[in-house]
């Protein structure tokens, strides 16, 4: 489908393509297994210019939006999810200090985010807080010029590998949901340790980290946005960041519908290829017809918030929840077409499967996800 | 430094078949690429602009299509780029190509370096390069493998030879063809790519050129082609098994046959 993007945005989508082919599928199936950091292939994308698709030109990115960011991430993820996420991980952590950062914080972090020098980190996980972002229990207490950071996140994408991350931290206990705030933490603060690196289902070649703070003192100039808007800002960030979920799950059920039609055209049984048999045929158009639509979904959901909609939660959370349902579908039937080889590792089928299912999990678990879209939709009918 | 790249736009080889009955390359419908050794010579010239400053230029000869090359030279890092394309020049052998080029490049007038590839993947003759340093009667060092180090007047470059290297200091200016160990050649930049599409690419014709008209296109071409073919695919190998002194025996026998 025609989705008529811009000069720039085929420009971006053929770099990302040549960079997929080239770089990223043959090493795919080995960084899965020996869950290597991609900074190889990070190098790769810097140097392509590709790190500050979304960011401001002042800043040395491109001065694209979430849209463009969206077209990279689906090409990178077609080839390996795993190794996208240091991309889109990266952006994740960048959306705060995007949203709420000042400008001294925006011209300190940004332009060596937009060269890729530098890998981003955002984090709010934590072992007893997952869905529930309520029940944070890291604590930033102010001391003079500086914020005491006590605390263990987990489950961090680009854990250890990224130099800035965007931490969520308790400020104020008593008032709650409006006592939480974002902090910007460097690497290499005293105080600012790694834990426990997670061996995965899927996604292999990112790192998933655990990040434990021992009265790490960060400056107060590190605030993003004011005391007690932290909560706020995280949602606003999911808000910007749920399509970019999208296209990772849209790339990873491309990725698979293109593995199933190449391995349907090729296998023989009966003496015919299994794609002349209308039972394999119906699952082609099915797949293909899912992935467009979830493609179609997640482009428009990002052209929204370029466009500078507002209240977007509804529309983000359904680009995120259909995206990744459909890349779970898709994957699984693409192992199915695939048949016994499917279910091989030697095969990429079950590698695509694997990556899929976190896209259900991640950016909040596609149950939260209806409750998003639920509530906004009661709220509005409310309105009416 | 000021470096000078010459690249040739040819058909993707992966791709290339020959008409029997006319001996000449099918090229319908085959993509055209930049020659895959061309390609070490571009990042070289990005290298070494980026390493002593000075101002990469890439020049192409061939119909007016050798423009994408050219842009895609450019994005991979090259800062001007001349397209060297005129009814006159067609049909040109290794001789006028050399030649074409040379009255080009002393157009251009400032460089201290020219690089090419080590030949043209269509061509596979290795002929220009060396052609286009005697056109300009300037030093030349072929199947460069790696560019030691740069002076002022001076170059040092290790050779690629059949039986190893040779390491050789020239004068500048001069002219390098190299080979694939050179370097790895990056990928385009979003940036590159976006300048390329927007660059001006001047195109020279014979009228733009000193040039000596009897020496240009098929008039300054003494190259005869008699005939083209694909040649009979390698036999398969044998594959002797067992140990050294059963393998020994056999590959004795083996030659005997064959002798007699």
């Amino acid at each position: 489908m025609d989705y008529l993007l811009t000069e720039e945005q085929v420009m971006i989508r053929d770099l990302c393509r040549q960079i997929t082919e080239e770089k990223i599928i043959p090493v795919a199936g080995e960084y899965d297994k020996n869950e290597t950091f991609p900074w190889d292939i990070v190098k790769v994308i810097a140097q392509s210019d590709l790190f500050g698709v979304y960011i401001d030109e002042k800043y040395g990115g491109m001065g694209g939006g979430v849209l463009e960011l969206c077209i990279a991430i689906e090409e990178f993820s077609r080839g390996c999810a795993g190794i996208a996420l240091a991309y889109c991980g990266t952006a994740l952590g960048t959306d705060p200090i995007l949203i709420g950062g000042n400008e001294e914080q925006k011209e300190k972090y940004l332009p060596d985010i937009a060269a890729g020098k530098k890998l981003a980190a955002y984090a709010i996980t934590e072992p007893a807080a997952g869905s529930d972002v309520s029940a944070i229990q890291t604590t930033a207490k102010k001391d003079g010029d500086h914020y005491i950071l006590n605390g263990t996140k987990h489950f961090i994408t680009n854990g250890g590998e990224a130099e800035i991350y965007t931490v969520f931290a308790v400020t104020n206990k008593a008032k709650g949901a409006r006592g939480a705030s974002l902090l910007i933490v460097e690497k290499d603060t005293p105080g600012f340790t790694f834990g426990k690196k997670e061996d995965k289902m899927g996604i292999r070649a990112s790192a998933t980290r655990e990040l434990v703070f021992t009265d790490c003192k960060v400056p107060k100039e590190n605030l993003i946005g004011k005391e007690g808007q932290g909560f706020l800002l995280a949602m606003k960030t999911f808000d910007m960041s749920r399509p970019g979920i999208g296209a990772q799950a849209v790339g990873i059920a491309q990725g698979a519908l293109d593995v199933a039609t190449k391995y349907a055209k090729e296998r023989k049984q009966f003496e015919k290829s299994i794609s002349s048999f209308q039972g394999i045929q119906f699952m082609l158009a099915d797949m293909a017809t899912k992935v467009e639509a979830a493609r179609a979904l997640v482009y428009a959901s990002a052209r929204q918030i370029d466009a500078g909609v507002k209240n977007l939660s509804k529309d983000s959370a359904m680009a995120k929840l259909f995206a990744s349902d459909i890349a779970m579908e898709v994957t699984t039937d693409a192992v199915q077409i695939l048949g016994g080889y499917g279910y091989m590792k030697e095969y990429p089928a079950e590698k695509y499967m694997r990556d899929a299912k976190i896209t259900q999990i991640y950016e909040g678990t596609n149950q939260i996800q209806r409750n998003i879209i639920a509530l906004n939709l009661i709220k509005e009918t409310a309105q009416k | 430094m000021n470096v000078i790249v010459c690249i040739k736009q040819v058909p993707d080889t992966t791709q290339v078949q020959i008409d029997p009955e006319t001996n000449t390359l099918i090229r319908e419908g085959v993509e055209s690429i930049i020659n895959p050794f061309d390609t070490y010579a571009i990042e070289e010239g990005v290298r070494l602009k980026e390493k002593y400053g000075g101002k990469t230029t890439v020049i192409s000869m061939g119909p007016p299509q050798a423009e994408l090359a050219l842009r895609e030279a450019l994005s991979l890092g090259c800062d001007e780029a001349i397209l060297i394309s005129d009814r006159a020049f067609a049909g040109s052998d290794t001789l006028a190509t050399g030649y074409t080029l040379a009255m080009a490049i002393k157009k251009v007038k400032e460089y201290d370096l020219i690089l090419c590839g080590k030949q043209a993947s269509d061509g596979d003759t290795a002929q220009v390069g060396p052609g286009i340093a005697t056109q300009l009667d300037i030093p030349q060092i072929t199947y460069v493998k790696k560019i030691e180090e740069v002076q002022d007047k001076t170059m040092i470059a290790e050779r690629s030879t059949e039986e190893g290297y040779e390491i050789i200091k020239t004068s500048l200016p001069c002219l390098i063809t190299v080979v694939k160990e050179i370097n790895e050649p990056r990928l385009p930049s979003l940036k590159g790519k976006m300048k390329a599409k927007k660059a001006e690419i001047p195109n020279w014709k014979a009228i733009d050129l000193d040039v000596d008209e009897s020496q240009l296109g098929l008039p300054g071409s003494p190259t005869y082609v008699s005939k083209i073919f694909t040649p009979p695919p390698r036999e398969k190998g044998q594959i002797l098994e067992g140990d050294a002194r059963e393998v020994t025996t056999k590959l004795v026998e083996s030659i005997k046959d064959r002798l007699n």
